[in-house]
């Protein structure tokens, strides 16, 4: 009750700070997401439409959608198997391991692309030996979903880690005691008191998925209906003048992200829960 | 515990060793090949590549701008957090739902609204313009990018440390006869520090590696508004890989260096738990 006391006589101090914290939240954040729908709203539904539906614009969105989902398999998958071997293996140098994992957020997209160009280019290590096999992989699909794995390799593994911590493995050594097997015991045991977490972090992976511009861009060579992702063609017609093109599909990106942060919200409440019932 | 180390089941082998690919595979393979092809010439020819006028000169710009980010992310975003945690006020949710917002739009996407907002063609950037304030292409649109982009690192880092923050502390410092803003300075800031040091680490980090919302808005003129990310991928489109890699391991290493201080503040923050 103290605390109404003090709060109440400092009512004006407090309005001042909250006034000028939304000020600044509305210019920076929220003028420019309005800004964006004005924009688009000005060429007209018609423009809007039929930007869209372009043979371009359509092979961009599906080429985006297909990264996504590559990204998001493997990632899930093998984030999985990673934080259960952060959580549960004991070994020397696990702590630089889970710093190395942290890498693709702390790398430049566009040093991740160069990287990928060194390793698997023409004239790369790897890319070396696929160019005698007539594969190419950069500046092309191959080299497009590894640009897209790798930005969102921790995000799995970095949600689900705390909460496989926090769980422990009693209930997981009681299921195997009482003679569940292992893959019975994770399905059964570990993934209920992870999956929003994994929820989550599966989120995350898509938002940044679908928005990956950087990464992509040095390793593609945005080629209309080829190679070129819906981000990419935002970029191309937004450098063309070709306005009404650019906004419309921002315009959806800005939406689905929309989206997702709703739903990484609902998911996050979930998670939040899930850890203090735990 | 040793004896477990020894003993591992199938399941467990499969499990440790798909990690290891994995990460040795997709991270640790390409920064090893980075490493060493900038390397291929003798460090001397690489301190010339990152010695070059235009690298050198956008270095310098990308670090300049991402520590003024910093210095002004630090305080709004504290203050955010703050008044999220502390203060009631309509919309209060709906606000809090929002601030993830710069995660989840494209980075380009952003580049494209601020163009919109303040450009030349709109009445804004107009009226800035006839003010002698140009924002687009030019240092404060990147300012403005940067600070959008990197929104939710310190507000998220400091959020959940308040939220947690026991008010007994301050109301005791309060009773003792400390001012409201002693109790802040001495008791709430210093409890907050690693979170805000974490989030600060973090923004940093981003803004140095910042490409997509820059490259719409900056111009991109050598020597006077192109940051490193646009330096380093106008080389490779010029298809001078190797020109590129002194600044793509400038940043890489202060990446690296980013993830080591990030680790040192939370074993510090941890020894006071």
């Amino acid at each position: 009750m103290i605390e109404v006391k003090h709060y109440g006589k400092k009512k004006v101090g407090q309005w001042i700070i909250t006034g000028l914290v939304l000020a600044w939240f509305f210019v920076l954040v929220f003028f420019p997401l309005f800004g964006i729908v004005k924009e688009t709203v000005s060429y007209g539904l018609k423009a809007f439409v039929s930007s869209l539906i372009s043979p371009a614009s359509l092979h961009a969105f599906w080429l985006t959608l297909l990264l996504t989902v590559v990204a998001v398999v493997l990632n899930t998958v093998l984030g999985v198997v990673m934080a259960i071997m952060f959580a549960r293996h004991h070994f020397k140098g696990k702590l630089l391991l889970e710093t190395v994992l942290d890498l693709p957020f702390a790398v430049s997209p566009v040093v991740a692309g160069v990287m990928l160009i060194i390793l698997f280019g023409p004239n790369g290590w790897i890319g070396n030996w696929f160019e005698s096999m007539n594969i190419k992989i950069i500046y092309a699909l191959p080299g497009m979903m590894l640009a897209t794995i790798f930005v969102t390799i921790p995000f799995v593994t970095r949600e689900i880690l705390p909460v496989l911590r926090e769980f422990g493995r009693e209930q997981e050594e009681a299921a195997s005691t009482l003679g569940a097997s292992g893959w019975q015991t994770f399905w059964r045991v570990t993934l209920p008191s992870i999956k929003w977490a994994l929820a989550y972090g599966i989120t995350l992976t898509i938002a940044r998925s679908i928005g990956e511009f950087g990464a992509v861009l040095v390793v593609s060579a945005s080629i209309i209906n080829k190679t070129q992702t819906a981000t990419l063609l935002i970029h191309d017609e937004f450098t063309d003048f070709n306005y009404a093109g650019a906004f419309s599909a921002a315009l959806v990106l800005a939406i689905v992200s929309f989206i997702i942060i709703t739903v990484i919200q609902f998911v996050y409440t979930k998670k939040e829960k899930g850890l203090h019932n735990a | 515990m040793k004896g477990k180390v020894a003993k591992l089941s199938y399941g467990d082998l499969t499990i440790r060793s798909l990690s290891f690919l994995y990460i040795g595979l997709m991270i640790v393979l390409p920064i090893a090949a980075i490493t060493m092809a900038s390397f291929k010439g003798g460090p001397g020819h690489l301190w010339k590549q990152i010695l070059q006028p235009q690298a050198i000169s956008s270095l310098k710009l990308t670090f300049l701008l991402a520590l003024v980010m910093v210095v002004i992310n630090v305080i709004t975003g504290t203050a955010t957090a703050w008044v999220l945690v502390r203060y009631r006020f309509p919309l209060k949710n709906t606000i809090n739902a929002l601030v993830d917002i710069p995660f989840a739009i494209p980075t380009l996407v952003t580049g494209m609204m601020l163009v919109v907002l303040y450009g030349p063609r709109s009445v804004l950037g107009i009226f800035l313009q006839n003010h002698g304030i140009e924002v687009i292409y030019n240092k404060p649109g990147i300012i403005l990018a940067l600070l959008f982009v990197t929104f939710p690192f310190v507000v998220r880092a400091v959020q959940p440390v308040l939220m947690e923050m026991d008010k007994d502390m301050e109301e005791a410092a309060l009773t003792l006869g400390a001012s409201k803003r002693q109790s802040f300075f001495k008791v709430v800031l210093p409890t907050l520090l690693p979170s805000i040091l974490t989030g600060a680490a973090l923004s940093f980090s981003r803004a140095l590696g910042e490409f997509g919302s820059i490259v719409v808005v900056a111009g991109n003129i050598p020597f006077k508004t192109q940051v490193s990310a646009v330096y380093i991928y106008g080389e490779v489109e010029s298809e001078n890989l190797q020109g590129a890699l002194g600044s793509a391991v400038v940043l890489l290493a202060f990446s690296l260096l980013t993830l080591v201080i990030l680790n040192l503040i939370q074993r510090w923050s941890s020894k006071y738990d």
